[in-house]
């Protein structure tokens, strides 16, 4: 089976404080992985990197074995709910959808019936049909979350990276979204950021702990200890017993 | 009625009233992105720094309106340009653009032999004075702009929406910002002949601000600010002729007040909706 990301020591900075150093993280294909550390531990910088929207100080990155620049068309991106404060934005979830299909088609003028027919389907697939003509302002935070995802499928991605897609979600809507991910990593990989190592848990294969440098756990040997090592102070573990 | 027919028989106001109407379509369409995208202020920047290219243009004998669009598209490059490399100095940017602008501007006018010009009329505007010249020029510029918002469409309303994402879908978010920058500074020429470059960024912000307090969707807050600035312009020219005030100022108290109205009727539909 071929890897989907690979990532060998990988250092970076923004400033002088090291925010990643030697990162070594390779990502086979079809699996769900989960990536958690403390606030600033550099979750968010790994994805930018593995998105190309930075470049590492030093170390290599590949993703589906080329330049992650030119991987970009592969992957389904689901921002951060929090840092994606265009709520007064006015367009509808259909015509936010669609944009997942930007930079397949020709560049000028109108999407074609193909593209509308693949964000049909991504729409679907979340289960918004019913909200599909209103205004993204008069949605819930879980319906957004929704939207977005299916803006990431519209792009008929290979890899979907989704960074936090839960904070600020309720814990009912939060299992829903994560069930959607499990169906969805049946024929796609799947790395989400997550703050909520205990609730993560119980979807994906892998756990990646990062704070500055990155420790993988198999789900099952996630324990107490290992949290206490990676946030550097003792916390409760949260249990959830899901149905799978 | 018969008042405004009347007032329309005159050559000169109906070259007015064609005027505000051209205006409007470039400022419907212009001032959606610059509502959504919230560069109004960049907007201001570039319509300040447009008397550097009017004085310019004056001094050497040269029509004032090229001038006009020479220096609004080297000011739109330029805070573009600038504001992608140094993006935590925006406001000392357009503060300087704005003022530095301007003050070339002056000192160009001063040193003009036969200093008489009306700089009341490029500060403030004058539309009762626009010519056919000017008004093809106004058209040319609008028919620009609508076939630039067509064919890119897409491209601008993904930028405005989210450029972390544009950018993971291969657009050059830098060439499409660049790019309507400069139609921003296009349309600030469009807008000089009516209110002139002072008073423009209200007309460019209002009637879209006052759009979006009803639709959802872009091109029906396009569509619904042409129609607003178009209702604006006329009827602050009509008002204004009778009593003889300057009709820029009036256009720009009128677009105030309507966008004052539409906040209200709005908050006052959301009221009614839920009761």
């Amino acid at each position: 089976m071929k890897n989907i990301i690979e990532i060998e020591n990988v250092s970076f900075a923004y400033t002088r404080a090291p925010v990643l150093r030697n990162v070594t993280l390779i990502v086979p294909a079809g699996e769900f992985l989960g990536i958690v550390g403390p606030n600033a531990g550099g979750k968010s910088t790994l994805i930018k990197l593995i998105l190309g929207l930075l470049q590492p100080d030093s170390g290599t990155i590949r993703v589906l074995e080329k330049d992650p620049v030119q991987a970009r068309p592969h992957i389904g991106y689901v921002p951060q709910y929090p840092t994606f404060s265009r709520r007064d934005f006015p367009i509808n979830v259909v015509d936010t959808v669609l944009m997942g299909r930007l930079g397949f088609s020709n560049h000028l003028g109108g999407y074609s019936k193909a593209d509308r027919e693949i964000a049909n389907e991504a729409i679907l697939a979340v289960e918004i049909s019913d909200i599909a003509k209103r205004p993204i302002g008069a949605l819930s935070g879980g319906q957004l979350q929704r939207v977005l995802i299916a803006r990431a499928l519209a792009c008929k991605p290979e890899i979907l990276i989704l960074d936090e897609p839960t904070a600020n979600i309720d814990m009912r809507v939060e299992e829903d979204i994560f069930g959607l991910l499990k169906q969805y990593n049946k024929h796609m990989t799947i790395m989400v950021v997550s703050h909520d190592i205990g609730f993560i848990s119980g979807y994906v294969d892998r756990v990646a702990c990062l704070n500055q440098t990155l420790v993988c756990h198999a789900t099952d040997a996630i324990s107490g200890k290992t949290i206490e090592e990676l946030y550097g102070a003792p916390v409760r573990m949260i249990h959830h017993s899901h149905p799978h | 009625m018969n008042y405004i027919t009347e007032i329309f028989s005159y050559g000169f106001m109906q070259y007015a009233l064609l005027g505000c109407l051209l205006a409007s379509i470039g400022c419907g369409i212009i001032g959606t992105y610059v509502v959504v995208k919230r560069i109004g202020f960049m907007a201001g920047g570039i319509a300040h720094s447009v008397l550097a290219g009017m004085g310019i243009a004056y001094f050497m004998g040269a029509s004032p309106l090229v001038g006009a669009m020479i220096s609004a598209l080297v000011a739109g490059v330029l805070i573009g340009w600038i504001n992608l490399h140094w993006r935590q100095h925006e406001d000392i940017l357009i503060a300087a653009f704005w003022s530095v602008g301007m003050a070339i501007g002056i000192i160009f006018i001063s040193r003009t032999e036969g200093y008489n010009i009306d700089l009341l009329s490029y500060l403030f505007g004058n539309i009762l004075l626009v010519t056919t010249h000017d008004l093809y020029l106004m058209l040319i510029l609008d028919i620009f702009i609508v076939i630039l918002v067509m064919l890119f469409y897409r491209q601008f309303l993904a930028t405005a929406f989210d450029e972390e994402f544009s950018r993971l879908r291969g657009i050059n978010v830098e060439f499409y910002y660049i790019l309507l920058l400069c139609m921003v500074a296009l349309t600030v020429v469009l807008l000089i002949q009516v209110v002139g470059l002072i008073l423009v960024l209200a007309l460019l912000i209002l009637p879209a601000a006052s759009a979006s307090q009803f639709v959802s969707s872009i091109k029906r807050m396009m569509l619904l600010s042409v129609i607003f600035s178009a209702l604006i312009t006329t009827a602050g020219l009509v008002i204004s002729y009778e009593p003889d005030i300057p009709s820029g100022s009036m256009i720009i108290i009128l677009a105030g007040i309507f966008y004052i109205l539409s906040i209200i009727i709005q908050g006052a539909i959301k009221k009614f909706g839920k009761n």
